[in-house]
């Protein structure tokens, strides 16, 4: 008997690689790219509404980011991100109203936990890696930067 | 007089034959939009079922079926010798909770999603050993606690997988008893823990199926029976895919299920209800034995049923320290009639 579960064991595995679908990899990539496109001219648009309004470029680009870690915010809480995510993919996540998702959907949920064991500790369980990669990598990459243009 | 032997390797065969004199499910609303939805006993408004977390939620609604099923006996809590029930979330806190409120021995359960079978074998074998006047076996999941605890935050966007499956928010409970004209337990097949080297969490259904082939393999040859001898072999939990694979690999141990096969996470959910490869958790076989497979028996269109539910017995660490997800299946024959 154990020499027929080998056997099996065997076609297990090329039945399951029949049998499971794979990600529609190129479809998913064509959504990312309409709805990750579609955010950034939202970005886009209050650039240029903030410049042709006199605003300087540098406070500008500050006033974006904060409109669109609102917007990302705002539809993180009423429950609508998440569902334009899951047909989006990467569309969503890349741009930083995704980063904003991934701050305040651990936020709402972990409320029920409390303030500081719930909230304050689970905020960053999604975007703590973004940070310490984020962060890290800038720090090295700014060693290199300070030797090489000297 | 001894009751009850062992049969074959994994076998017992139940000379007692354990009455489910009563049997109870309650589903979230999503569960109530499928299209098994007039099966079901109680269908809720709201999957917070007025509770202030999806834990205290799932908890809830255990507690529900468990005292509903309990009135539907027309028995009282104080009768029940024993409670045997589990739940997927950490240290079995929804059944413990829900234990809490209730006057009945009990006895916790681990057994993933198989946690149905798991507490019907195990209670089947107390009733057959004279142990018991009245047992009560239940189990529970909720979509949004276990996201919380092996996914990501709910509100969190991210892409679900193809053969990701859909927590099911509902719970189960079975009441057995000695006497009376009711469907009955006559097997019980203990499953082994099956690992076929299946990594991938999105892809519980692959992860299971070695399990379920197995035990329903040791089922088979330890009492004699073949796919003939039976209206419907329900897995619990595999899904689309996994019930794929198993029905194609059972054909290598020469039995071919098709015709009489169904997964009760492939049936609960319709195909518009965009939930991948289908329905799992606890409650998903719970429910739908319960539910469709119980009231299908007392009709009599069913006479003879093979139920098995499917665990994936993986943790959130084991996952990520790269380890590969282990399965289980158990088997439990009910008849009635016929």
């Amino acid at each position: 008997m154990q020499v027929k579960e080998n056997k099996i064991k065997e076609k297990f595995h090329k039945v399951t690689d029949e049998s499971s679908p794979k990600s529609k990899l190129a479809k998913n990539c064509v959504y990312a790219f309409i709805v990750g496109g579609l955010i950034c001219d939202i970005g886009q648009f209050f650039y240029n509404l903030l410049i042709s309004n006199g605003v300087s470029m540098e406070d500008t680009s500050t006033w974006v980011t904060i409109i669109m870690i609102f917007i990302g915010a705002l539809l993180t809480g009423i429950g609508i991100y998440d569902k334009i995510a899951n047909f989006a993919g990467a569309g969503t996540v890349v741009p930083i109203t995704g980063f904003a998702n991934s701050i305040v959907a651990p936020a709402i949920e972990f409320k029920k936990e409390g303030y500081i064991l719930g909230v304050g500790a689970k905020m960053f369980t999604i975007a703590g890696p973004v940070l310490v990669y984020g962060i890290g990598s800038s720090i090295i990459l700014g060693v290199i930067y300070y030797f090489i243009s000297r | 007089m001894v009751l009850g032997k062992r049969i074959g390797k994994q076998s017992i065969k139940l000379d007692s034959k354990p009455k489910i004199i009563s049997a109870y499910s309650v589903v979230g609303p999503k569960e109530g939009e499928g299209p098994l939805s007039e099966y079901f006993d109680l269908i809720l408004k709201d999957d917070l079922n007025g509770q202030k977390s999806y834990e205290k939620a799932e908890s809830s609604i255990l507690y529900k079926a468990i005292t509903e099923c309990i009135k539907k006996a027309k028995i009282q809590e104080t009768d029940i010798n024993y409670l045997l029930a589990g739940d997927l979330l950490n240290q079995i806190s929804s059944s413990n909770f829900a234990a809490r409120d209730l006057d009945i021995p009990f006895i916790g359960l681990y057994g993933a999603c198989s946690t149905m079978t798991e507490s019907l074998s195990l209670g089947a074998m107390i009733m057959e050993g004279g142990f018991a006047n009245y047992l009560l076996a239940a189990t529970s999941s909720h979509f949004s606690s276990a996201e919380r605890q092996f996914r990501y935050p709910l509100e969190y966007g991210s892409q679900r997988h193809p053969t990701a499956h859909w927590t099911v928010t509902g719970a189960g409970a079975m009441i057995l008893g000695k006497t009376g004209n009711y469907p009955y337990i006559s097997y019980v097949t203990t499953g082994k823990v099956k690992d076929y080297g299946i990594t991938d969490v999105n892809n519980m259904g692959a992860s299971m199926a070695p399990a379920a082939i197995d035990t329903i393999k040791q089922h088979f040859q330890d009492t004699g029976r073949g796919p003939g001898d039976y209206d419907l072999i329900a897995t619990g939990d595999l899904g689309k895919y996994g019930k794929d694979i198993t029905s194609k690999l059972l054909k290598e141990y020469g039995y071919d299920i098709e015709k009489k096969y169904i997964d009760c996470g492939d049936e609960i959910y319709g195909s518009s209800q965009e939930t991948n490869a289908g329905g799992s958790g606890c409650g998903c076989s719970a429910v739908v034995d319960c539910g469709y497979i119980y009231k299908n028996m007392l009709s009599g269109k069913l006479k003879r049923v093979l139920i098995l539910s499917t665990g994936a017995l993986l943790s959130t660490t084991s996952s990520l320290q790269g380890e590969t997800i282990p399965g289980i299946a158990h088997a439990v024959a009910i008849e009635y009639g016929g």
